[in-house]
C-alpha cells in the first residue's frame, strides 16, 4: 500500500478536518482552564486542564499499569461480544421464528441497569475479569446484533435467486455471499460497542476491583485526588478513541468496497 | 408461416430446450390477485434464441423465473432443461475481483478456487477483458461489468440461458456493442436463449424468433421469425420491417 493510500485510510488526507478536530479541543480545553483559573470552581470538584495534564505526567505508572488492565477487559469482552453477536445474529437470519422470539429479550438485556447487575456479577463470579467481561459483551453486543442484522437483510434477494440457478448449496450462499455482505454491519456494530464498552467496564470495576481504570477512578475521589480521577477519565477516552480508529482503518482494509466515512457528506 | 410442431416435452429437456404450456401464474398482493401470466407458451429449441418484448409488468421476469425453477407455475407446464440467469443488473460480487466473479459459478459447484480461475481466466481473455482479471467490479466499466455477469451465467454450464434484460442499464452506444458482442459469443457459444427485453431492435437483432406479450396479466400475442442472415445490422431493411411488425404488435406506432 502506497504511502499515499495508508493516509487516505487512516483519514489524514483531509487535513482541514482534522485540524478542525484539534481546535475544537483545544478551544474547549482553554475554557475550561479559564474557567477554574478564574475560580469558577473548586479545584477539589474541577480540576484545570493543566492539573490533569500534571496528573497525567507524574502518575503515568499507575495510570499505565491499570490502563493496561482496563484495555485486556474491553478487547476481550469486545471480543465475546462480536463472537456472540454474529452467532446469534446467523440463527436470528436463518430461523424467522428465532429472530420473533429473541428480539424481546434482546432489548431486555439492554434495560438492564449496570450499576444494579455488576454488583451481583461479582458475588456471583468473584473479583476476576469474568464479570467484567460479561458486563462488557452485555453491553456491546446488541448494537452490533443489530447491525449485522440489518447487513443480512441488505442482501439483494436477486442475487440470492442468481446463485440459486448455480445450484450454490445453501451453506455456501451464507458463507460466500451473506456473510460477507454483512461484514461492513459487523464493524459498524463494533464501532458503537467500543464506547458502550469503555463504559461498561468502569461500572463492572467499581462494583468489585482491585486494578483498572475504573477502580484508580473509585479510589481516587475519596482521596481528594480529583485531578487523578479525570486523568484516569482522559486515558479512557483516548483508548476508547483509538479502538474506534483501530476499527475504522480495520474496516477500510477488510471492506473498501463499503466504506463510508462517518461525518462525511460525499 | 407454417412451422414443424414441438418436439414432445421430454425430448426438448434431454436435448436442452425449453417447453412452456399454457401456463397461468398469479400473486397475492395487498391489493389482491396479480395475474402475472395468462396462457403462456413458450418453445425454445435447442440452441434457439427466443426473445421476449412486452411492456412493463408483462410478466416477463416471472417467465425466466419459471423457466429456471426459482417458481412454479398455478397451472400448465414447464419443461426446461437446467436454465442460469443473467440478471438486469450485474449483481456483481463488491469483494472479488473481475476473475473471481467470473468462476462464481463454478465455486457453487465446489471447485477448487484456483481450479476455477484457471478454467475463467481463457474466457475473461476472449471476452475482452485481458488485464482486467484482477480488477474490482468498481473498477469496471458497465459493459465490462455486463460482460463478466454474462460469462458468470455462461459458466454455469447449464444449456439454457435466461437473460433478463441484459443490457438495459447500459448507455445505448455501449448496449449496441453488447449486442453485437452477445451475438458473436452466441455463434461461437450455441446455447439455447431465452432473452427478456423491453428493446424491439434488440430483440429482432439477437432473436431467431420474438414473442410479443400483451400487458398484465402477460399472453403472447404474436410470434415473429426473424429468418435474417447473421450477423444481422441493425439497419438491414428485413430488420427494419421486423422491427415494424412487433412495435405494431405492441400496439405501438412504428
Amino acid at each position: 500500500m502506497s504511502r499515499q493510500n495508508l493516509r487516505a485510510a487512516l483519514g489524514l488526507s483531509r487535513g482541514a478536518s482534522w485540524r478542525g478536530a484539534l481546535v475544537v479541543v483545544l478551544a474547549l480545553l482553554g475554557a475550561w482552564e479559564l474557567y477554574v483559573d478564574l475560580g469558577g470552581a473548586d479545584p477539589l470538584i474541577l480540576p484545570a486542564p493543566h492539573a490533569v495534564a500534571q496528573s497525567l505526567f507524574d502518575d503515568r505508572a499507575l495510570l499505565w499499569s491499570n490502563f493496561l488492565v482496563t484495555a485486556e477487559e474491553v478487547v476481550l469482552g469486545i471480543l465475546v461480544a462480536t463472537v456472540a453477536a454474529l452467532a446469534l445474529a446467523s440463527v436470528m437470519h436463518f430461523f424467522l421464528t428465532l429472530r420473533r422470539a429473541f428480539w424481546p429479550v434482546l432489548i431486555g438485556s439492554q434495560t438492564i441497569p449496570i450499576p444494579m447487575l455488576a454488583p451481583v456479577l461479582v458475588l456471583w463470579l468473584g473479583f476476576g475479569i469474568l464479570p467484567k467481561l460479561v458486563v462488557i459483551a452485555l453491553v456491546s453486543f446488541f448494537s452490533i446484533v443489530v447491525t449485522t442484522l440489518a447487513g443480512f437483510a441488505a442482501v439483494d434477494p436477486d442475487l440470492i435467486k442468481l446463485m440459486r440457478t448455480f445450484d450454490m448449496p445453501r451453506r455456501r450462499v451464507f458463507l460466500s455471499i451473506e456473510l460477507p455482505s454483512a461484514l461492513p454491519g459487523v464493524f459498524t456494530g463494533a464501532k458503537i460497542a467500543v464506547i458502550v464498552a469503555v463504559i461498561g467496564a468502569v461500572f463492572a470495576e467499581q462494583a468489585g476491583a482491585n486494578s483498572g481504570l475504573g477502580y484508580l477512578f473509585a479510589q481516587s475521589i475519596p482521596q481528594l485526588l480529583t485531578a487523578r480521577a479525570y486523568a484516569a477519565v482522559v486515558v479512557l477516552s483516548v483508548f476508547a478513541i483509538a479502538l474506534f480508529g483501530l476499527l475504522t482503518l480495520a474496516e477500510r482494509l477488510t471492506v473498501p468496497w463499503a466504506y463510508q466515512p462517518i461525518g462525511d457528506s460525499a | 408461416m407454417i412451422k414443424a410442431p414441438a418436439p414432445p416435452a421430454g425430448e426438448q429437456r434431454k436435448q436442452g430446450g425449453v417447453c412452456v404450456e399454457h401456463v397461468s401464474r398469479t400473486f397475492a398482493s395487498r391489493r389482491g390477485e396479480v395475474r402475472a401470466l395468462a396462457d403462456v407458451s413458450l418453445h425454445a429449441a435447442p440452441g434457439e434464441i427466443v426473445a421476449v418484448v412486452g411492456p412493463s409488468g408483462c410478466g416477463k421476469t416471472t417467465l425466466l423465473e419459471l423457466i429456471c425453477g426459482l417458481q412454479a407455475a398455478d397451472s400448465g407446464t414447464v419443461t426446461s432443461a437446467p436454465a442460469a440467469l443473467m440478471p438486469q443488473r450485474d449483481l456483481l460480487l463488491p469483494w472479488l475481483s473481475a476473475v473471481d466473479n467470473a468462476a462464481l459459478a463454478l465455486r457453487a459447484r465446489g471447485m477448487a478456487r484456483d481450479e476455477a480461475r484457471a478454467a475463467a481466466a481463457p474466457w475473461l481473455e476472449r471476452f475482452g477483458l485481458t488485464g482486467f482479471e484482477r480488477s474490482r467490479p468498481a473498477e469496471l466499466s458497465g459493459g465490462m461489468r455486463q460482460r463478466v455477469s454474462f460469462l458468470r451465467s455462461l459458466l454455469a454450464g447449464k444449456p439454457v440461458l435466461a437473460l433478463d434484460e441484459p443490457f438495459a442499464a447500459l448507455d445505448a452506444i455501449t448496449r449496441a456493442e453488447m449486442q453485437s458482442w452477445l451475438a458473436a459469443v452466441l455463434a461461437s457459444e450455441p446455447r439455447t436463449v431465452v432473452l427478456v427485453t423491453h428493446d424491439v431492435e434488440e430483440a429482432v437483432v439477437l432473436g431467431d424468433r420474438v414473442l410479443v406479450m400483451s400487458a398484465r396479466p402477460g399472453r403472447v400475442v404474436r410470434d415473429v421469425e426473424v429468418a435474417v442472415a447473421r450477423p444481422r445490422r441493425r439497419t438491414d431493411p428485413q430488420v427494419v420491417a421486423l422491427r415494424e411488425q412487433v412495435l405494431e404488435a405492441l400496439g405501438m406506432p412504428a
